[in-house]
């Protein structure tokens, strides 16, 4: 996938909370991975960063300790790995095979109904992440929202009430939307959705499901 | 360094070359001195308490030195890149989570960096430095407590009083630039 193909970006808002570190980790891995696709985003986010060190240049600052250079550099002989450059490679960005402990070949994928498959990776318990596997042609059962849902394809397409998604794209839901999203039937479709909130379903048979789904 | 006391943000970069290239300790002193009391109160405005704040601000100095060898000047500004490893550090001792970062770019750092795109970055954050302290107050009080104190997600979705149109007219030139570096 190019940057160039997509259509559905990161709002101000969800880049400003991401740079300034108020995100539930689950939100943060869409994000991430997000960025990791699309060199549009990531560039304003460089500029949200930006406005973060400016902010850091520019606010008070409060005296370090009398011993607090050689405390630093005890820390610093003492050695620490040094980083090296991140690049996946494969389907999945780093962030996510990061969670998921490899790539699309790792991923433990759970049974949910209607041969949608789901895998939930772990997070902080403020909002939860999965990934999401929509067979072509399927639908996730139409549902409501009781916070905000990221949905980010990696695979395929999917189409909902409001536009169409491909890989790269992310979907911003919150409470006042209500939607069926249905895969592309060119191929399945593989997602990474993040909710702060349960949803709301309007069928009985998921409505009962919804609890060992963790959904 | 300038007679004046405080090196010119440029002059950072050099410091962190030579930390990067010579293992430099009196270049590291220097940032030191500049840098840790803004982590530390940017750290216990977060909701850290003085020791903590002590702890993770000396941990983020010593981050910077190893990590000397990943700083890009023509993406950000030693402030720019303190503040990201700050806000890390933050995360990880205060809200006890990780920090899902995106993927690194497929060019690195090691290519010899040019010296007009570090110095126009520089004018760049110079100038929304200046925006940013001439906003109204109570504007730029919010702006602190997005990225400094308790303004949660949802928070800043509904935050109407933001001046984000100010911070992305002014931003825009850093999306230029990136651009332009990415050609
Ligand atoms: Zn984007
Ligand atoms: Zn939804």
């Amino acid at each position: 996938m190019t940057t160039e193909d997509i259509k559905h970006d990161l709002t101000d808002e969800l880049l400003l909370a991401y740079s300034a570190g108020n995100l539930p980790e689950a939100f943060s891995l869409v994000v991430a991975t997000h960025i990791s696709l699309c060199d549009e985003c990531r560039a304003r986010l460089v500029s949200f960063d930006t406005v973060g060190g400016a902010m850091l240049e520019s606010c008070e600052s409060i005296e370090m300790s009398a011993d607090a250079l050689d405390a630093t550099m005890s820390r610093i002989m003492s050695g620490a790995p040094q980083a090296a450059a991140r690049k996946s490679g494969g389907l999945f960005p780093t962030p996510l095979q990061d969670y998921v402990g490899g790539d699309l070949d790792a991923v433990k994928w759970r049974p949910v109904g209607m041969g949608v498959k789901q895998a939930i990776l772990p997070t902080s318990a403020d909002a939860s992440v999965r990934l999401l596997y929509i067979p072509a042609g399927c639908a996730v059962p139409d549902h409501g929202h009781r916070g905000m849902e990221l949905t980010l394809v990696l695979q395929g397409a999917f189409v909902d009430e409001t536009d169409r998604f491909g890989p790269g794209d992310i979907e911003i839901a919150n409470e006042d939307m209500q939607h069926t999203p249905v895969a592309d039937i060119g191929a399945d479709c593989i997602c990474l959705a993040a909710t702060d909130a349960p949803l709301k379903f309007r069928g009985l048979v998921p409505r009962l499901a919804q609890p060992f789904l963790k959904i | 360094m300038r007679s004046n006391g405080q090196p010119r943000a440029d002059d950072w970069v050099n410091h962190v070359i030579r930390i990067r290239d010579t293992q430099d300790q009196v270049a590291f002193a220097e940032l030191f001195r500049h840098f840790a009391p803004r982590v530390k109160a940017f750290l216990m405005r977060s909701g850290a308490d003085p020791s903590l704040a002590e702890e993770c601000a000396q941990e983020v100095m010593a981050t910077l030195w190893h990590k000397a060898h990943m700083f890009d000047p023509t993406r950000a500004t030693v402030a720019t890149w303190v503040f990201t490893i700050a806000r890390n550090r933050k995360i990880d001792a205060l809200r006890k989570q990780k920090r899902p970062e995106p993927e690194d770019l497929p060019w690195g750092p090691e290519a010899e960096p040019d010296q007009e795109d570090i110095l126009s970055l520089q004018e760049e954050t110079r100038a929304l430095g200046q925006a940013l302290a001439e906003l109204p107050e109570k504007q730029r009080e919010l702006i602190e407590r997005a990225y400094f104190g308790d303004l949660s997600h949802s928070e800043i979705a509904a935050e109407t009083g933001l001046p984000l149109g100010t911070i992305k007219s002014r931003i825009r030139l850093a999306l230029d630039r990136l651009r332009h570096t990415m050609k």
